[in-house]
């Protein structure tokens, strides 16, 4: 049996990484406050940029854009959103599972896919398996703005502007709810579904200025990197919903474990008081 | 006197609701001016200031990256940035504004020259609408 000094030292330093998963909880838990805040804060932006566009792009002229139309696909484009940190669960490595699945199933060189990047633990996963990452930005913010990201979404779309890529995907954890986040595949590029929503678009017909063509030329590509801003928040919220639920086990696993060895730490205590009376009682009785 | 709702959004959230009684902005084709009862339109404004008149004030904002959607009773201005001269860092704005000059003197090639030309407008237009002059 371990020595009682040896249990003790195990005691004290569960506890202090308990005090850490703890305190990371906590934290994680205010930052996914202000996550679901910022989605929310999003969420009217996204719906009047999302109205207008199918509005346009449904009405009668059938307005043209190479963003509406699919073309042959030579390469595509991957976004993915992972975290800079870890300890947050299967967040990362479950994206991550899904991409480099995909590729693998879909792709034979890496002349045929471009990887756009966001995050640390994605960006070193990827080059540790000497797949390219044409594209990466890693330090966003808890709380991102969409001035942190603008230049990467703004590139990504351009990718697909000057025909580098022929379809973009994101990738990204799907905030479900604080114990649920699933793992999403959304084609944001070309933008060939906009028709879904037709039964709405034509509450107003519009008139447009200088005319349709111009207007979704400058539209598109903010709605695009919309998209992309918009799964970015999701993602934030994600991560920290996962790291909070991991925290929040790894709480409980290390209460467990300080009652486990508190009961080992009691039982070894016990048994050296028993042996030493035992002695005593031995050496008074050979006196005798 | 008649007024019309006027609600900036951008992604970070609501920038600004209002009711007003003009709105006047520049949008790519030119200086546009809305007052309430102007029929549904859509126009992409450039990066410029958004003037709004309110009994005899004017509001001004800073918008980047947006357009305009008119209904006769209210108006949306959807921008990626968007902000009130209250808002804006000049400090921040001088310096981008050096940056991008600067950048611009040493021509690269042509990706880095129009994203300079576009931050140099971006803060000229923080700067003009921080001191008043337009």
């Amino acid at each position: 049996m371990a020595s009682l000094r040896d249990i003790k030292g195990r005691i004290n330093s569960t506890k202090k990484t308990k005090q850490i998963t703890k305190a990371m909880q906590m934290v994680s838990a205010s930052k996914l406050n202000k996550a679901e805040q910022n989605t929310k804060n999003f969420v009217p932006y996204s719906e009047k940029i999302q109205d207008v566009v199918t509005s346009i792009a449904s009405s009668s002229g059938r307005a043209q854009h190479p963003m509406l139309e699919s073309r042959e696909v030579k390469r595509s484009g991957y976004l993915v959103i992972t975290s800079d940190r870890g300890l947050a669960g299967a967040y990362n490595s479950s994206v991550l599972r899904t991409v480099y699945q995909r590729i693998r199933q879909q792709h034979t060189s890496a002349d045929e896919y471009k990887l756009i990047v966001m995050g640390r633990i994605g960006r070193d996963f990827f080059e540790k398996r000497n797949m390219p990452v044409d594209k990466e930005i890693v330090g966003v913010a808890d709380q991102p703005n969409f001035a942190d990201i603008k230049d990467l979404a703004a590139e990504s779309v351009q990718l697909f502007t000057d025909e580098e890529i022929d379809e973009l995907y994101l990738f990204y954890n799907r905030y479900v709810s604080a114990i649920s986040q699933e793992v999403t595949e959304k084609k944001a590029l070309p933008l060939t579904n906009l028709n879904d929503g037709e039964t709405k678009a034509a509450t107003s017909s519009y008139e447009y200025e200088p005319n349709q063509e111009e207007i979704l030329a400058t539209l598109l590509p903010q709605y695009a990197e919309s998209l992309i801003f918009g799964a970015l928040l999701d993602g934030k919220a994600s991560e920290h919903a996962a790291r909070m639920t991991a925290m929040k086990s790894a709480t409980d696993n290390a209460d467990e474990l300080i009652d486990d060895l508190t009961l080992s730490y009691n039982r070894a205590r016990q048994a050296a008081i028993t042996q030493e009376i035992t002695e005593i009682v031995g050496g008074a009785a050979a006196l005798e | 006197m008649k007024t019309l709702t006027v609600s900036v959004v951008t992604p970070d959230g609501p920038a600004l609701e209002d009711a007003f009684e003009m709105v006047s902005c520049k949008a790519e084709s030119g200086e546009l001016g809305v007052l309430p009862g102007h029929i549904p339109m859509v126009a992409p404004l450039s990066i410029s200031a958004v003037r709004l008149k309110k009994e005899g004030n004017s509001d001004r904002m800073a918008v980047s990256g947006g357009f305009l959607e008119v209904r006769p009773d209210k108006v949306t201005i959807l921008a990626q940035s968007a902000e009130k001269p209250s808002d804006i860092d000049i400090e921040r704005a001088r310096k981008a504004k050096e940056r991008a000059e600067r950048r611009l003197q040493n021509k690269q090639d042509d990706i880095d020259f129009k994203r300079a030309e576009m931050a140099l407008q971006r803060a000229i237009n923080r700067v003009s609408v921080y001191e008043n002059n337009f």
